[in-house]
This record gives structure tokens, C-alpha cells and sequence, in this order.
């Protein structure tokens, strides 16, 4: 029975062995003393779902914004340090969210965590991430969670968090649909919960909800119920396979709604792929984005991302998550061309509390002291000819009783060389 | 530690030494589990954190699988259902974690929900056979995210809860913290299971699996063996889930997938059924292979090969250990070990 | 009224779904005293087929044929290469192989084809006829409804009035005698994983569509839902399968639609629990259960 003892033994030993050897070239960075910082290179991580059910559509936000970064490096980098992007996959799966940013953090010695994706898998990992003071910027996804300044200070989101949208496209409906019966279906998460949110404090109270869960691939019965209950309008706050589900499952049981979708499944290509043949029942969809959308070929950075997109992402197919990707790339190098040469975590926290970038987005960016959440509204889109297209004007509005204020957009043009200035 | 067919050869041997022996056998696992905790509060000191989270893993996974393997390996009762009893007793220690904050006491709710969930299926279980409790585990685990769903208010749907956990005590870092919680946990269990094992509820156990019914003419009571052994292994797979929330800080139901299941069923079997070290060498599979995996997918640059390519690497080797060598890796080892004496 | 009558057809057309898969377990059942727990997965590689073969040439009929005859091929690879060497001294055995081809061909589907959803397209519309404001079916379940029909029909007559039939029964049930008779038993088993096999891509053909798309774990929660109805109906029924898989079909659009559709898994495994624990056998169980 001692040899049970002894191999155990050993085998603990055989796994440390193999658990040191692969570990070993993290350790230092010449001589700064801000992790994942060089004079040439600054490393930066993420969590996104790259395999799973969930990866659907998001699958092509990473590479985009790698691809930007590239091209950034391309340009001689950003203070003269080339930017590393490390994209760990998660599956959406809040257990791997925590290995991956473990690793990010620990191991990889990120300088930050960039962008990481999703609502259930990014709010497990803010408290290592403040623990170990790791900057946690532009998170990819519209909850509240990412902006509590107090409870965590280096915790900036990107997305207009739900509520503005659902207020905003409240008051579309409010305006546009008036005296229709509205109905709602929403994911069972802070997702759905803070989109109806915003939709009732601007219509009211919807005639009949429902909500999904995304491991149950049928939304049938909380459609038959809003056929019976006689809606005119139904609110989605799906995402894209759900938004898809939807409108395939009201057409087969001959229920024609005006929907109006959150620009979280509202992508025309992610949704119209789902469809398949059905793709053309997207036609008056209405959604809403902050972003240029990817088929207006007039705007300007349309054409500089579509460039970078040929030059450094192998031409991949370029949609609303491509612009999305390298929306949040051209961000990132934003902060740090103003968090100056000497770069450090409370550096560009700093610099991303001071705000003033001036980027793609169609509304401002809501950052200051005390404000941490993202995009500040969004403007509407209407599917015409299977293409999305902007109509009306851009919203602002906040998560609180704040007006629904129409907003002028300041038309902001890319750099002529494509890398912002210092 | 689980030399099985050791059990009856002491006949002949002068009563003297069979006494040592019995008290050495008594003793064994003691001495293992020690050697094993001086061990690992060794590499928590050297390891680097994120390695000290992986050894968390490790042992996490090592308290479920060391019960599983009791229960399918000694018992014969196979469950695909393990990965929703860890979801148990994850949910039951973050529900206990955030509203009274302590520690110790949470992980004793979580003990007694499983026990609770372990003996309502094991009572079921205990009368099914083969493949009808194989498919009535696996409908359990894919029930999992509708329970959450439905009880949204308590569970919070597929978002889940965020465990609220006080700081390590003194300056020790999280990591090595969660180390030792988690090894705390694998090592209490892995002694308490032996002791089990050996003593005549062992003998219970694979006297059912055997043959039920010469253990019935032998006066065994098969049902109560049954549901007992289930519910062991569920306190087991319980105390895993409460550790997985500990190092995840939060829970959800995409922690707790059907491949969870099944990865814990691939474990066992590789490491070989019914034995404690196999369950171990299954626990060090579960976080090495998909590691490495990915870190051959990064290599490649294909992201499509980044978690596929270990859900390849199990099935093939599940398959083939189960065609080759049905007593898995651990047996091999012995097999080799015991050619080797016999040879000296 | 109106929602139960949509419930209804709704409920049907799933169960019949549900009814092909668990025949295609009930086959594998009866021939080799295994439950096939890979089922689903050798499923979703058959409609994988299809999606490619569609892809290419543009013809839904073309990528129809192709996973019937992927699911055959399927079929006998399993068979011959696998399960055929699994040792039958513990019915676990067979389950955890079965478990293993599972990740294995989830794992090579996620390779070759990514893991996003890929849209499977329909060869009838999904749009329901509409009879006094009540919509009731569309042409798509009709579909289904005659696929089911006729699959269940030529199994029927291929057990009952072929020579084929009689062998492949003779072989599962007296494999001994079967063999002193001169039939092929090995060659009847190998014929009944393929006959299973395709009936059960047929089934993943006829459900994927209606669902979020094709993925490698479309078919998990399928897999529940036709086991359930087979174990309703007895493993060793195919007249119950297909009873069952109604059952478990009406059962799911009820629940989803009169209480809420997040508690339709449980009520499946509640379902399960009671006929397995109280007619173990299923409801049509014809003489006394046979114990695995």
C-alpha cells in the first residue's frame, strides 16, 4: 500500500513539472514595472465566445479588431509600442471565463482586458479583475453592472446600456405606433430586464411579455399568446438566432407584427443568414444602432475599416460586427495616444474618465468620473430592401428618468492616415 | 489505495500478520492523504497563481470524480447526472454565501441540499438498470437550465448569481487560498471514501455490482446499498459544485453543460473504474487536456480547433480505453507494476 | 379554443419527430440490446451532410437523399468499427462507447464546420393554413406527418412480410439458433444499426429546420425527448415509439404553452420518472419487461 502513497507522490510532482515548464515565460518585462508593458509592446487580452452556441455572429469581433491593431503596428504602433491582442476563447461559459482571464492576468500578463464579451460571463470576473487592479475597458454588452464607478473604478462599458435603448425605441413606438397594442419578448437575463425596463418607462405597461432562454430553441407558445392577446407591436430583446426564431415562428402561424428589435439581434446579416430563404420577412424591421452601418458605402469610415478589413483580416465578410470590432480597436488606441508615453494602469483610466474621443460612434461616449457606462443613445434603422438604413435623428437619453433628447450628430471624419493622433 | 483484489487472499496467512497487514490497510490512506497534503502545500508555495488556480481545478474536479467513481466503478450504477448534482450544491452554497457570508456554513448547506437531491434520485435509481438510469441522469442534467430558468427570481436564469466571498485571510494570495480550499475538500473526501471502501460497505457495494442476487441470498440490502452509495457520491459531487463556485465566484448554468457530465463519466472510465488514483489521474485529464488543446489551437491559429479538439481527444481515447483496456489507465499501471514485482 | 387547437398540431408535429427518433432507438434496441446514446450526435452528422450537399448544388431533394444514405453509411461504421467490440458483460459498457462516439463527432462536426448556427432550409413553407382565424398546419408538417408515416409503414412491412425482415428478427431475438439456420447474424446487426441510423438522420432532417439551425449539439435535447418517448412506449415497441413520441409532443406544447416553456425539460423528466418507475416496461409493453 505504500507504493499508493508513493505514486500518488508522483504523480503530484509529474504535474508540477508539467505545470512549470510551459510557464516559464512570463516573469518579466525589462524593466517596467506596469505588467504587459515594454518599450515596444503593449499586451492586451479579451473573453470571447469563439465556439458554442453563442458565437453565432460574435465569432467575428475579435479577429476585427486584431485586425485594426495590425494595422495600427503597421503604422508604427502607438507611442512606439506595437499593440499584442490575446483573444481566449470562452463558449459563453462563465467557468471558462474565469480560466481564460486567469490566464490573461496571471500568466499572459495583460497590461488589460479589452472588450470582453457578454453579460452572464464578464460579471464573474470583475472582482479578480479589480483585485488585481487589471484596467477593464470597453466591456461588450449593455448592462448596468459595468458602470459602478465606486464599486469598480476600472470597469468602463461600451455598448448604450439597455435601458437608453429601450427608452429610445419606446419612444419610437410612442411616437410612430401610437395607440398599438405593444408586446414584448426578451432573453431572461439583465439583457431582457433592463430593455423592458426602458421600453415601459416610455409607453407603459406592454399588453403581454415573454421571455426565452437561449437552451430552448422554441419561442411558439409566447407567440401563439401574443397573437391571442392582439398585438400590433412586439419589442424584441433577442439575440440574432433568437430575433430570426421570432419572426420565422410569428410568420408560420400567419401573426404579422411591426417588430422592433435591440441592435444587440438586429445585425441584417447575422439575422437574414438564420433566416435563409425567409430573410426577406426581415423587410421594416425596425432596430437601432450607434455604429455606421456596415452597407452605407458613403461613409467615411465605412471605407477606411472596409480597407483595413482587405489589408489585414484576410477580407473576411464584412458586417455590423466588423465595424463593430475595430469600432472598439480605434477606442482602445484613442485612450492610449491620450494616456501619453509613460503608460500605466491608473494612466488610462484616467484618460478614459476624461473622455473627448471623437470615433465612428453617431452620439457621444458617456464617460467621466462618475459615469462609466458606454455609448450614450442610438438612431434608428429601418430594413428596406435588405439592407439596414438610418432614418430620423440619433437619441440620447440615460438609464434614469432623463428625457428621450434628439441629438445633432457632430460629424467626426477618420484621420487621413486611419490611426488616430495623439 | 484501491487494490480491489486484494479482498479475500488473507485467508492463509498466520493471524499475526494479517492483523499488521489490516492495520496497515487501515493505515494507508491516512498516510496518502498526509503525503498528499504536504504536497500540495508545497506547490502552492511554488507554483506561479495561475498555476495555484489550476491546482484549485484539479482538486475541485478530483472531490466529484473520486465520488463517481465509487458509485459507477464499485457500485455499477452509471450517472450522467453528476454535472446538475455539482450544479446543486454550487447554487445551495452561493444562495447560503450571500446572505450569511460564511464560509464554513455554506459549505454545510450545500452538503445537505445534495444530500438531500442524492437521495430523491438514488431512490429512483435504485430501480433502474443499464441504460433506463443512464438515460433518466442524463434527462436530469439537461434539466438544469430550466430549473434555473422557471425559479428565476431565486436562480437568476442563465445569468446566475455572483458569489460574494470575504478576502483570504492575513496576506495569503486568492489563488493559493483557493488551492487549499479546494485540496482541503478533495483530500477529506478522497479519506473518508476510503475508509468506505474498504470497510463492509465496500464490500456491500461490490457485492450489488457482482451479482445482486447472491448478495440478496448473502443478506445485503440491496436498495439501501444502492441509495446509499448514491448518495455518498452526490455529497461528493456536491462539495465539487460548492468548490467550483468558490473559484469561479459565481454560478451559472452554462458552468454545469451536459459535456460536464460526460467529461466526469470520460474521466472515471480513463482513469479507471472503481479506483481513487484513477479518479485522480481523470481530475488532472479534465484541466490539462483541454489546456493543452488549446494551446495547440493557438499554435495552429484555427480557432475552430480551440475546444473541439479536446472533445475529440476524450471521445477517441474513451472509446479506445473501453475497446482495449476496460480498466482503464490506472490499470495498466498496476498491471505493469504487479509484471514487475512478480519479474524482481 | 383557438390555442388549443394550434397547441395541438403544433404538439403532433414535434411528437412525430420525436416518434421517428425513437423508433430509430427502438430498431437499435431490438437488434442489439443497446441504447444508442450517440444517436442524436450520428444524427446531426447525417443533416451536416445534407447541408453540404445542399449547399453545393442548390437542391434540398439532393442534400435529402444524401443524409439517408450518410446515415446508412454512418450506421455500419459504427457497427463494424466500434460497437461491434464493445464487451457486453456490463450494459454500461456499451452507453459509455456510445457517450465517447458522442464527443468524438461533436468534436469533428465543430472542426469541419465552426460552431456557429447554420441555417437549414425548408422544401415546404413553414406558413400555416389559416381556417377561420385558427392556424393550423402548414405544408411543412404535412411533410412530416408523411415522412414519419411512411417510414413507419415500410419498417412494418419490411419486419412482417419480407424474408429480410423475418432473418434480422430471428438474429436479435435467437442469434444461437439464428445462426445454426444459416442466417448472417453479424450481417443482420450491421443492417439494423444502418436501417437505424438513417431513420434516425431522417428524424434530424425533419427537426433541425423547425429549430435554431444546425449546430453539433442541435439534437442533446431532442435526444431526451425521443428517449422519453421510446422508454414511454417500451424499448421493444415500435407501435409505442411512435405513441410515445406523440405523447412526449402534445406533453412539451402544452406545458410550453399553457404554463411557460422554460418548464417543458422538467416535465419531460418528470414524465420519465413516473412510466419508469411505475410501468418500467412502457405502456405497451406486451408480456413482462424484459430486464436490460
Amino acid at each position: 500500500m505504500k507504493r499508493t502513497a508513493t505514486t500518488f507522490v508522483a504523480a503530484m510532482v509529474l504535474l508540477a513539472a508539467g505545470c512549470s515548464s510551459d510557464g516559464g515565460g512570463g516573469g518579466s518585462t525589462s524593466g517596467a514595472d506596469v505588467p504587459g508593458v515594454t518599450d515596444t509592446e503593449v499586451v492586451v487580452g479579451t473573453h470571447h465566445p469563439l465556439t458554442g452556441p453563442a458565437a453565432a455572429g460574435y465569432a467575428s469581433i475579435s479577429p476585427a479588431t486584431k485586425a485594426y491593431f495590425d494595422f495600427v503596428n503597421a503604422n508604427g504602433g502607438v507611442h512606439g509600442r506595437k499593440i499584442t491582442y490575446k483573444v481566449k476563447d470562452d463558449g459563453y461559459n462563465p467557468a471558462t471565463t474565469q480560466q481564460v482571464v486567469r490566464e490573461l492576468v496571471l500568466q499572459d500578463k495583460v497590461f488589460a482586458v479589452i472588450n470582453g464579451l457578454g453579460t452572464p460571463t464578464h460579471t464573474g470576473v470583475l472582482d479578480f479583475l479589480k483585485t488585481n487592479r487589471v484596467p477593464d475597458l470597453f466591456v461588450a454588452s449593455g448592462s448596468r453592472s459595468w458602470n459602478q464607478p465606486d464599486k469598480y473604478p476600472g470597469t468602463f462599458g461600451f455598448n448604450p446600456d439597455y435601458t437608453v435603448e429601450g427608452k429610445i425605441l419606446g419612444t419610437y413606438v410612442k411616437d410612430n405606433l401610437a395607440g398599438k397594442k405593444v408586446c414584448f419578448l426578451g432573453q431572461d437575463d439583465d439583457f431582457g430586464r433592463d430593455s423592458l425596463l426602458g421600453l415601459e418607462k416610455v409607453v407603459g405597461a406592454v399588453a403581454a411579455k415573454g421571455t426565452y432562454v437561449t437552451s430552448n430553441p422554441n419561442v411558439g407558445p409566447q407567440f401563439g399568446q401574443f397573437k391571442a392577446a392582439g398585438c400590433e407591436v412586439v419589442v424584441l430583446a433577442t439575440i440574432p438566432g433568437f430575433t430570426a426564431l421570432s419572426i420565422g415562428t410569428a410568420a408560420k402561424i400567419a401573426f404579422k407584427p411591426q417588430f422592433v428589435v435591440s441592435n444587440v439581434g438586429a445585425d441584417p446579416t447575422t439575422v437574414g443568414k438564420a433566416l435563409g430563404a425567409a430573410a426577406p420577412l426581415m423587410e421594416g424591421l425596425v432596430a437601432a444602432n450607434y455604429l455606421p452601418l456596415s452597407t452605407d458605402e458613403a461613409n467615411p469610415w465605412i471605407s477606411l475599416f472596409k480597407k483595413v478589413n482587405t489589408e489585414y483580416n484576410n477580407g473576411a465578410e464584412f458586417d455590423n460586427n466588423v465595424v463593430y470590432g475595430m469600432s472598439v480597436a480605434y477606442l482602445f488606441v484613442q485612450s492610449l495616444q491620450a494616456a501619453g508615453k509613460d503608460l500605466t494602469r491608473d494612466g488610462i483610466v484616467e484618460a478614459v474618465k476624461k473622455n473627448g474621443f471623437g470615433g465612428p460612434g453617431l452620439v457621444p461616449l458617456r464617460f467621466s468620473a462618475t459615469d462609466h457606462a458606454g455609448y450614450g443613445g442610438t438612431q434608428l434603422t429601418k430594413v428596406e430592401g435588405g439592407k439596414a438604413v438610418f432614418f430620423g435623428t440619433a437619441y440620447t437619453t440615460d438609464d434614469a428618468e432623463g428625457a428621450v433628447a434628439p441629438h445633432t450628430a457632430q460629424v467626426v471624419t477618420p484621420p487621413s492616415n486611419g490611426v488616430p493622433a495623439a | 489505495m484501491t487494490d480491489m483484489k486484494t479482498k479475500a487472499s488473507a485467508s492463509p496467512v498466520p493471524t499475526k500478520v494479517a492483523q499488521e497487514r489490516r492495520s496497515m490497510r487501515r493505515l494507508a490512506p491516512i498516510a496518502a492523504v498526509l503525503a498528499g497534503g504536504v504536497v500540495i502545500l508545497i506547490l502552492s508555495y511554488t507554483l506561479e497563481p495561475f498555476r495555484n488556480y489550476q491546482l484549485a481545478t484539479v482538486g475541485a474536479y478530483f472531490c466529484v470524480t473520486a465520488g463517481l467513481t465509487v458509485l459507477t466503478g464499485l457500485n455499477g450504477q452509471l450517472s450522467l447526472g453528476h454535472g446538475a448534482l455539482m450544479a446543486t450544491g454550487a447554487y445551495s452554497f452561493a444562495l447560503a454565501q450571500n446572505k450569511w457570508l460564511s464560509l464554513p456554513l455554506s459549505f454545510v448547506v450545500a452538503i445537505a441540499v445534495t444530500t438531500l437531491a442524492g437521495a430523491v434520485i438514488g431512490l429512483a435509481a435504485a430501480r433502474l438498470r443499464g441504460p433506463y438510469l443512464a438515460g433518466l441522469t442524463l434527462a436530469v442534467a439537461i434539466v438544469v437550465p430550466s430549473v434555473t430558468s422557471t425559479f428565476d427570481e431565486t436562480f437568476n436564469s442563465d445569468q446566475g448569481l455572483s458569489v460574494v466571498l470575504d478576502p483570504p485571510p492575513g496576506t495569503i494570495p486568492m489563488e493559493r487560498w483557493q488551492a487549499w480550499l479546494a485540496w482541503t475538500g478533495a483530500l477529506l473526501t478522497v479519506l473518508l471514501l476510503a475508509f468506505l471502501v474498504r470497510g463492509a460497505f465496500g464490500r456491500r457495494l461490490r457485492a450489488v455490482r457482482d451479482d445482486e442476487t447472491a448478495a440478496k441470498l448473502a443478506g445485503v440490502n440491496i436498495a439501501r446499498t444502492q441509495v446509499l452509495a448514491f448518495v455518498v457520491s452526490a455529497v461528493c459531487a456536491g462539495l465539487s459544485g460548492a468548490l467550483f463556485a468558490v473559484l469561479a465566484q459565481s454560478v451559472s448554468p452554462g458552468a454545469f453543460p451536459l459535456t460536464l457530465s460526460l467529461f466526469l463519466v470520460m474521466a472515471i472510465v480513463i482513469g479507471g473504474l472503481g479506483s481513487l488514483f484513477g479518479a485522480l489521474l481523470g481530475a488532472i485529464l479534465l484541466v490539462a487536456l483541454p489546456t493543452f488543446a488549446q494551446s495547440v489551437a493557438e499554435q495552429t491559429g484555427s480557432h475552430r480547433l480551440e475546444g473541439n479538439l479536446a472533445l475529440v481527444v476524450f471521445g477517441v481515447v474513451l472509446i479506445v480505453v473501453m475497446l482495449a483496456a476496460p480498466g482503464g489507465l490506472a490499470s495498466i499501471r498496476f498491471t505493469f507494476i504487479r509484471r514487475f514485482r512478480r519479474e524482481r | 379554443m383557438n390555442q388549443f387547437v394550434y397547441l395541438t398540431f403544433d404538439g403532433l408535429s414535434r411528437g412525430a419527430v420525436y416518434a421517428a427518433f425513437a423508433l430509430a432507438l427502438v430498431l437499435i434496441w431490438r437488434a442489439a440490446r443497446i441504447v444508442n446514446f450517440a444517436q442524436g450526435a450520428m444524427a446531426v452528422a447525417a443533416v451536416y451532410v445534407a447541408y453540404s450537399v445542399t449547399s453545393a448544388t442548390g437542391s434540398y431533394w439532393l442534400g435529402f437523399v444524401a443524409a439517408l444514405v450518410a446515415g446508412l453509411a454512418l450506421g455500419v461504421i459504427v457497427e463494424r468499427v466500434v460497437m461491434r467490440f464493445v464487451d457486453h458483460s456490463s450494459p454500461l459498457n456499451g452507453v459509455v462507447v456510445a457517450l465517447g462516439l458522442v464527443l468524438v463527432i461533436q468534436g469533428v462536426l465543430g472542426i469541419v464546420y465552426g460552431s456557429e448556427f447554420h441555417p437549414v432550409e425548408t422544401p415546404f413553407s413553414r406558413d400555416a393554413f389559416e381556417i377561420g382565424g385558427i392556424a393550423l398546419l402548414s405544408r411543412y408538417d404535412l411533410f412530416v406527418f408523411a415522412a414519419v408515416g411512411a417510414v413507419v409503414a415500410s419498417l412494418t412491412l419490411l419486419f412482417t412480410r419480407t424474408p429480410i425482415g423475418l432473418r434480422m428478427r430471428a438474429a436479435a431475438f435467437a442469434p444461437d439458433v439464428s445462426r445454426l439456420l444459416g442466417v448472417s447474424v453479424g450481417g443482420m446487426l450491421t443492417l439494423g444499426w444502418a436501417l437505424a441510423s438513417a431513420v434516425g438522420s431522417l428524424a434530424g432532417m425533419l427537426v433541425v429546420p423547425t429549430e435554431l439551425g444546425l449546430h453539433p449539439t442541435a439534437m442533446d435535447v431532442v435526444f431526451i425527448s425521443a428517449f422519453t418517448a421510446a422508454v414511454v412506449g417500451g424499448l421493444d415497441s415500435p407501435i409505442g415509439a411512435v405513441t410515445g413520441g406523440l405523447i412526449v409532443g402534445l406533453l412539451l406544447s402544452y406545458v410550453s404553452g399553457y404554463v411557460e416553456p422554460t418548464v417543458a425539460p422538467m416535465a419531460v423528466l418528470l414524465l420519465l420518472v413516473v412510466v419508469l418507475l411505475g410501468k418500467p416496461g412502457g405502456l405497451f409493453s406486451s408480456s413482462k419487461a424484459r430486464v436490460a
